[in-house]
């Protein structure tokens, strides 16, 4: 099996070590194949940034992503850009507080996580990527919790380590309840404008 | 002779290709380098230059990339492995030090992380455009070693078999990597240093008075002496005799030259580093090399599918060229068929060496990302006709 994911945001929010980690769970801990790729260009300056992660039980040949089936956006720009781009009837998770939801995300199983908030909670606002490695773990299953929890443990400074890990159960648990619920999705189109037409 | 552990990082690590070259560069020996960081090449000494000092090493940064290049020969004949990393521009800089490594047999790796070019191009963005650069882009003849990793875990293993083939032969060694490569970022697995192969330098035994350093050993390889041992040494590039003094004419040009091509030529057949799959019985077979020739596999598999009869050739050494194998291949398919990141450069030796005997159809790319696997099927499908 093969899966094609992409995280993007603000830069700083972590969206770089975030997909690190679970590329590092998969092909680390699981044993499996993964290939990560971030833009390097003009565009990951500043404002949005992204990486991609493929995870296969087969080698992976072609580098980079084009159609995820999992994004994980954390900013109104990054869904706007990415969230076209995702496979029909893909996972498309989102910081709920920061992302306002237009027919872009039509035919996608939505989920929708508070992580800033989340973080808040804890203490320190910059585990809300770890908060969203849990969440991802949860809802699709692409990699496994244990190994995820292992590399996040081994990915950040020893100091917030007991923070991190508390911010990836977090992610996970609210990710679960979630899950129970189902996803949220948006059918009609007319009910739920563009942003541009808002 | 193996690493030494303190230099190397046994596990298996996630990492980019930029980082795993760096690591096999420390693991093979290299305390030194020296370089004008470039993207997208820069995280290899930027990496470098953290890790070296914990084993007793430096890495310099000098005005530009003609000074590296040669700082990184002075280091070298001071007794030290070292090695410079580039991309186009910095690698186009150092072309004439290139040609001095080769003219004094100076063991050294060139890293080229390849971006778009020509000029500036596209510092972020991948391309195999520097193929042709690295074999012929000093001026004169002379002949170089260049590999060509495919996944950051070969950007480890292959950096550690440039340096042990710098050594072995004498020669500037060129890793071609690509941006994509270096900055992709996977699973590394670096072994314990006591199951890593290090090449020593071939240092003389002679005592001074009795040592030549140009005095050709029995594979056309000259034994080495450091500088502040006592022997006396003159590196130059000019033509010189086996004594290394200068010999301004015909006979020491003839000498000096075929010898420096002849000790590449008459290890080819130990130098062709290729991955094979399913060659026999193929109607087609894909060459490619780096990057390139995993995007190829997915054309390949998809050729398959409809029933083609595809085999995979990769060059994982691309220079010198595996020739003999290439003009025996050219015989037995319809046709070989090379994708690769610029507009038509290693398919020029392809179609030179398959001479005719078969269809060669090359798939060029100007760079900036990699193949669309369906402009490289379609070249198959062509191919079987």
């Amino acid at each position: 099996m093969l899966t094609e994911l992409r995280i993007a945001g603000f830069g700083g929010q972590g969206v770089i070590l975030a997909t690190h980690i679970l590329g590092r769970a998969a092909a680390v801990h699981q044993n499996r194949f993964a290939t990560m790729t971030q833009s390097y260009g003009p565009e990951a300056r500043g404002g949005a940034a992204s990486a991609a992660l493929i995870v296969s039980d087969e080698p992976v040949l072609f580098p980079y992503v084009s159609r995820p089936d999992i994004l994980v956006v954390m900013s109104q720009e990054a869904y706007t850009r990415f969230a076209p781009e995702v496979k029909p009837g893909g996972f498309l998770l989102v910081e709920e507080d920061l992302v306002r939801l237009d027919q872009r995300a039509q035919g996608l199983k939505i989920y929708g996580i508070p992580a800033t908030r989340l973080a808040e909670e804890l203490g320190k606002k910059m585990v809300l990527n770890v908060i969203m490695t849990g969440f991802l773990c949860a809802i699709t299953g692409a990699v496994g919790p244990e190994a995820v929890r292992k590399a996040v443990q081994e990915s950040v400074p020893a100091r917030f380590r007991d923070l991190n890990l508390q911010a990836f159960d977090k992610g996970l648990e609210y990710g679960r309840q979630l899950l129970e619920r189902g996803p949220l999705t948006i059918e009609n189109s007319e009910e739920v404008p563009l942003e541009s037409e808002v | 002779m193996h690493a030494d552990p303190r230099t190397v990082l046994t596990g298996t690590h996630f990492i980019n290709g930029d980082a795993a070259c760096c690591e096999g560069a420390l693991a093979a020996g290299a305390r030194y380098a020296a370089g004008y960081p470039i993207t997208p090449s820069t995280e290899i000494v930027e990496r470098f230059a953290a890790r070296a000092p914990e084993v007793g090493g430096l890495f310099i940064q000098m005005e530009d990339e003609i000074a590296s290049s040669i700082v990184i020969q002075g280091m070298v004949w001071g007794g030290q492995k070292a090695f410079t990393v580039t991309s186009g521009p910095g690698f186009s800089l150092m072309m004439e030090h290139i040609g001095l490594a080769a003219m004094t047999e100076t063991p050294v790796v060139f890293v080229d992380v390849q971006r778009g070019g020509p000029s500036t191009g596209l510092p972020t963005l991948p391309s195999q455009g520097d193929m042709m650069q690295a074999r012929f882009g000093s001026h004169g003849d002379y002949a170089v070693i260049a590999l060509s990793p495919n996944s950051p875990q070969e950007c480890f293993d292959l950096t550690i078999k440039a340096f042990n083939l710098a050594e072995e032969f004498r020669v500037p060694v060129m890793f071609m990597m690509d941006e994509c490569m270096g900055h992709m970022t996977e699973k590394v697995v670096i072994p314990p240093a006591d199951q890593i192969e290090v090449r020593p330098r071939r240092h003389t035994t002679r005592p001074p008075g009795q040592f030549r350093p140009y005095e050709p050993g029995p594979d056309l390889v000259p034994e080495m002496a450091h500088a502040g041992e006592g022997h006396k040494i003159y590196v130059t590039g000019l033509t010189h005799d086996r004594r290394g003094y200068p010999s301004l004419n015909a006979a020491a040009q003839r000498e000096l030259v075929t010898r420096l091509l002849e000790k590449i030529r008459r290890a080819a057949e130990r130098l062709v580093m290729v991955e094979t799959d399913q060659i026999e019985g193929a109607e087609v077979v894909v060459v490619s090399y780096g990057i390139t020739s995993r995007v190829a596999l997915r054309a390949v598999q998809e050729a398959r599918a409809r029933g083609i009869k595809v085999g995979t050739l990769r060059l994982i050494c691309v220079w010198p060229f595996p020739e003999k194998l290439i003009r025996e291949l050219a015989r037995k398919v319809k046709a070989l068929v090379m994708p690769e990141l610029n507009m038509g450069q290693v398919v020029i030796e392809l179609e030179r060496c398959a001479a005719g005997q078969c269809k060669v159809i090359g798939v060029p790319h100007p760079g900036g990302t990699v193949h669309d696997p369906a402009e490289i099927l379609e070249a198959i499908e062509r191919g079987a006709q």
